[in-house]
């Protein structure tokens, strides 16, 4: 429960909305608290693209005044940060491309909206691999996110500002956006709870497309408790995304604190071959014995085509984000080149000024797997491919509740290590790709350190199994305090 | 036809759906606003944004397949088209590819040789339309409409079975009555609502394998497309005839000019890239809503030709005319309902007079001054011998004028028929009395004369004498 001594920006959501609810602090006091903060402390991490200072000011008085009149929604006058990949109206969304520096949105996401309704109270946009390209956020046109448990090193991608802020303590919340592992992989690198529900779970309307079948939204926590809470809001059906799926949304804060005796957790044979950093593997072997010793049995399972999971996602990812990416064109908004020639001087460079290289290298890999001729070799194999490894998952799911794993295959690198080596880069995400794959749920833990770096424990569900992963994580960290660390230089 | 040459013709339709919204977004289809009003973010690509489709459009496509005796898919899938445009906002377009929602239908028309023809439909497919760019009235650079970007369009393409302009012609006539008839398209040529791009080439006579084709694109009347297929197939045998060879190749029709011109080549042509859309599901349709869809299927227009010949006893070609379009049979049959006049005068009267009056004023039949039950009044005055055919159309006239019933008008201006025997035999006297010459001739055997007698009889009687009775009593009053 929350400590009156313990500093505001140290605590949870649910422990700030205690705090909130006993007049401790009000949101404005709390806003205020954490916009000096970030105001101290950001240079030195980069996680903010826009702090939306006044904006987040009239939001916690609203807050304040509903929180008064017992009208407040679920999140009235917490405190969280929008990944810049998430439309806001009036305010930019850079989706961290110089492509869109120039863009204000003229509307708000779904995510954004819901989370306006539950009263939230957005403090800025954070920064990201650029069009969430990235498995470090050093392709953002803002500049690399360092990691707050070392500066040198990323905090990954491409959600790396959101969980850098929340890894930071700028905020309890942040959301994110995961198409191979872009919420997990970071989390995992800071130390933060990442979950990236099952896909269709959350609406992507309003979320600057990468790969549309296998974009999700998702949040950024410390606490797998607050996790369900902001899930609890961002999920339902919309219907302005035809892949959004119209299935009741449980309360995921409900039986968080029901036991996980006789939960059976799959462990991946193949997730313990080389690629592995050995440290990371005994982290995981550790944080496994422990849901053992919450009652969790452990079963091994195969996912034998786990070693395809990569070069199938870059495959897919880049094909879809080839033709998403065609609508920035410097025509109707965002970075439009001067004096252009002609139209197609306009087009090429428009594009080639607006976009970054690794965007680029995928828009030209996905043009290409696209191409007549090559299409069936690539694009169609890629696919086949695809149902191969969601096959895999159902089979496991036939035997277990849940698989665990490792999220990322080493700690924390440095930045600048693989940035010239994109397959290197790619192969970070080894692990969470499947998941996006195959649709299927997944969260980060923190599981403890490895050279003073966070690592983090990966939980895959079956379909719509957020809350057996939520439940999973909650009972580890009542067990463990791992997420309650909190870097030097922040605390 | 140039001798030796058999020409092969193969065409793309795209009828604009009639929805209210569009295919992909909320907004507004309605033709003419001022420039993108009737474009929201959906329309204008705008980051983050996403199609929902408009279900319309599916009940549309079904009930066009069910008319063409196709198949219509228990799953299609829409597929991005890649290329890049000012006025493709997303940089592609949504159609189908793969997989279509329908395949293999037919249509029937009238062949060359006069005789029906089964032309084959490979099939239908949905898709958003594009914008527009405007050329003229910016200095130096171009304007875009983006109004029209995401209008629901149903594209038709035809089996290589058409075999000259003509048939071409039959064939898309067929399909504009077909469409306005399902209600799912409005088939204004003269606003894009319906358009082609026909595929032409030329083999020699009695040659199996498929000659290279030219695609001619967008032509946008019945006139144009005969004159645009005539000056390509000419221009094909010419080219071969000495010596050249036909080159695979768009070519746009320059109707000021009367000639087709090369747009791109086969080379130069777009690697479109296509491949399913991650951002909408498959449709997916089952055996009872397509049941349904049928259940709802209005009357088709071969159906309706053939009942009016059984039902209403008309001629082929009157009943081809009447039901040129559903409005117009509908006018018809509302007719013949209200009256007990013949059903083959009530197609004179709306083939003749009737659609001639619409065509001074530029009516369609939907506009039409004189309602059915209306006309109806008047053919039931010529039955019933109040008014000669002669005089209806003056009564005709003044009701299109607004002038009130034709009873009304009949009454008002005193044109009720002359019956009355004796009246008539009056002037019949008169007649005779004053054209002694004309009388020898006739009795002498000019027997054609007695057209002239009757002439001068409905003169005297400003033509309101029944022209039977006339005719009855001149003959006894000559008889030698």
């Amino acid at each position: 429960m929350s400590d009156s001594k313990q500093a505001l920006y140290s605590r949870s959501m649910t422990e700030l909305e205690a705090g909130l609810d006993a007049g401790e602090f009000s949101s404005v006091e709390l806003t205020r608290a954490l916009l000096e903060r970030i105001g101290e402390l950001d240079a030195t991490l980069n996680t903010f693209v826009t702090v939306t200072a006044d904006e987040a000011l009239a939001a916690a008085e609203r807050a304040d005044k509903a929180r008064a009149a017992g009208t407040g929604g679920v999140l009235n006058g917490l405190p969280i940060i929008h990944k810049d990949i998430f439309c806001t109206r009036g305010v930019k969304t850079s989706c961290g491309s110089r492509m869109l520096d120039n863009f204000i949105s003229p509307y708000d996401a779904a995510v954004v909206e819901k989370m306006a309704d539950a009263g939230a109270v957005v403090l800025g946009k954070s920064n990201m691999d650029e069009f969430a390209m990235g498995s470090s956020n050093e392709t953002s046109y803002y500049g690399a996110v360092s990691n707050p448990w070392d500066l040198e090193c990323s905090p990954g991608g491409s959600s790396g500002g959101s969980a850098a802020a929340v890894a930071a303590r700028f905020a309890p919340a942040a959301t994110g956006t995961d198409t191979g592992g872009s919420i997990r992989q970071p989390a995992a690198l800071t130390g933060t709870v990442g979950i990236k529900p099952t896909y269709g779970r959350v609406s992507r309307y309003g979320m600057i497309a990468f790969a549309s079948s296998l974009d999700q939204a998702g949040v950024i926590t410390r606490t797998a408790e607050d996790a369900a809470r902001m899930l609890g809001v961002m999920a339902g059906f919309d219907e302005r995304d035809s892949t959004s799926i119209d299935h009741p949304v449980p309360d995921y804060t409900a039986g968080l604190g029901e036991s996980i005796k006789g939960l059976r957790v799959g462990v991946v044979r193949q997730h313990f071959d080389e690629g592995l950093d050995a440290s990371c593997a005994d982290r995981i072997r550790e944080a496994i014995a422990e849901l053992e010793s919450l009652g969790a049995k452990a079963v091994e399972v195969d996912l034998p085509n786990l070693d395809l999971s990569v070069p199938t996602y870059y495959v897919v990812a880049p094909a879809e984000c080839s033709s998403n990416l065609s609508r920035f064109d410097g025509v109707r908004f965002g970075h439009r080149a001067e004096n252009a020639k002609d139209l197609l001087d306009l087009y090429c460079r428009s594009r080639g000024e607006g976009f970054g290289d690794e965007v680029k290298r995928r828009i030209m890999t996905g043009t290409y797997v696209l191409s007549a001729g090559y299409y069936d070799a690539y694009y169609l194999k890629a696919q086949q491919v695809r149902h191969l490894i969601a096959d895999d998952f159902k089979k496991a799911f036939a035997n277990v509740d849940i698989i665990a794993g490792p999220t990322a295959p080493s700690p924390a690198f440095k930045l600048g290590e693989k940035i010239d080596d994109p397959i290197t880069m790619y192969l970070n995400d080894i692990y969470t790709i499947g998941a996006n794959l195959a649709g299927l749920p997944a969260m980060s833990v923190p599981c403890g350190f490895v050279d003073d770096l966070p690592v983090g424990l990966h939980l895959v569900g079956a379909h719509f199994a957020e809350q057996t992963l939520l439940r999973c994580a909650h009972r580890y960290q009542q067990a463990t305090d791992w997420h309650t660390a909190c870097p030097e230089r922040f605390q | 036809m140039r001798a030796g040459w058999e020409v092969v013709i193969g065409l793309e339709i795209h009828a604009q759906l009639a929805t209210k919204s569009k295919i992909f977004s909320g907004a507004s289809t309605a033709y003419g606003a001022a420039p993108n009003t009737q474009a929201c973010l959906v329309d204008l690509g705008y980051p983050g944004v996403l199609p929902v489709l408009n279900v319309e459009v599916v009940h549309m496509a079904t009930m066009f397949g069910l008319a063409v005796d196709a198949t219509v898919a228990h799953r299609s899938v829409f597929a991005r088209k890649n290329y890049f445009y000012p006025d493709l906002p997303k940089g592609y377009q949504i159609s189908q590819f793969e997989l279509p929602i329908v395949e293999h239908g037919e249509l029937f028309i009238t062949g060359d040789d006069g005789k029906e023809k089964r032309i084959g439909i490979t099939r239908a497919h949905l898709e958003e339309d594009a914008g527009k760019s405007v050329h003229e009235g910016f200095d130096q650079s171009s304007g875009i409409d983006l109004n029209r970007t995401g209008t629901p369009l149903l594209e038709i393409v035809s089996e290589p079975d058409l075999r000259s302009a003509k048939e071409a012609v039959a064939y898309m006539r067929k399909i504009h009555t077909l469409v306005r008839y399902l209600g799912i398209s409005d088939g204004n040529m003269q606003e894009g609502s319906f358009r082609c791009d026909a595929n032409v080439s030329i083999r020699p006579d009695g040659q199996q394998a498929l000659g290279t084709r030219a695609e001619l694109k967008n032509l946008n009347s019945f006139r144009f497309i005969e004159r645009a297929i005539n000056f390509e197939i000419e221009r094909q045998i010419d080219l071969v005839e000495d010596g050249g060879e036909v080159v695979q190749e768009t070519r746009l029709y320059d109707s000021d000019k009367d000639e087709t011109r090369s747009m791109r080549s086969k080379e130069e042509a777009n690697d479109y890239r296509y491949f399913p859309d991650p951002d909408l599901l498959p449709v997916e349709i089952s055996a009872d809503y397509i049941e349904a869809v049928r259940q709802q299927l209005p009357e088709l227009p071969a159906a309706k030709r053939r009942r009016f010949v059984d039902e209403y006893g008309l001629k082929a070609e009157d009943a081809d005319m009447m039901t040129a379009s559903r409005a117009l049979a509908d006018y018809f049959e509302a007719a013949v309902a209200a009256t007990d006049a013949k059903s083959q005068l009530v197609a004179n009267w709306v083939m003749g007079d009737l659609s001639g009056a619409l065509n001074r004023d530029g009516l369609d039949i939907g506009d039409c001054k004189v309602a059915p039950v209306e006309l109806a009044g008047l053919l039931t005055r010529i039955h019933d011998n109040t008014i000669s055919g002669k005089i209806a159309k003056q009564v005709f006239e003044a009701m299109w004028d607004d002038e009130g019933t034709a009873d009304e008008i009949i009454d008002a201006k005193g044109l009720k028929q002359i019956t009355d025997n004796s009246a008539i035999e009056a002037v019949v006297d008169e007649v005779i009395a004053a054209n002694p010459g004309q009388v020898a001739e006739y009795m002498a055997g000019k027997d054609k004369l007695i057209g002239f007698f009757v002439g001068q009889v409905m003169q005297a009687t400003k033509g309101q004498a029944n022209p039977g009775q006339v005719n009855q009593i001149l003959k006894q009053k000559l008889k030698p």
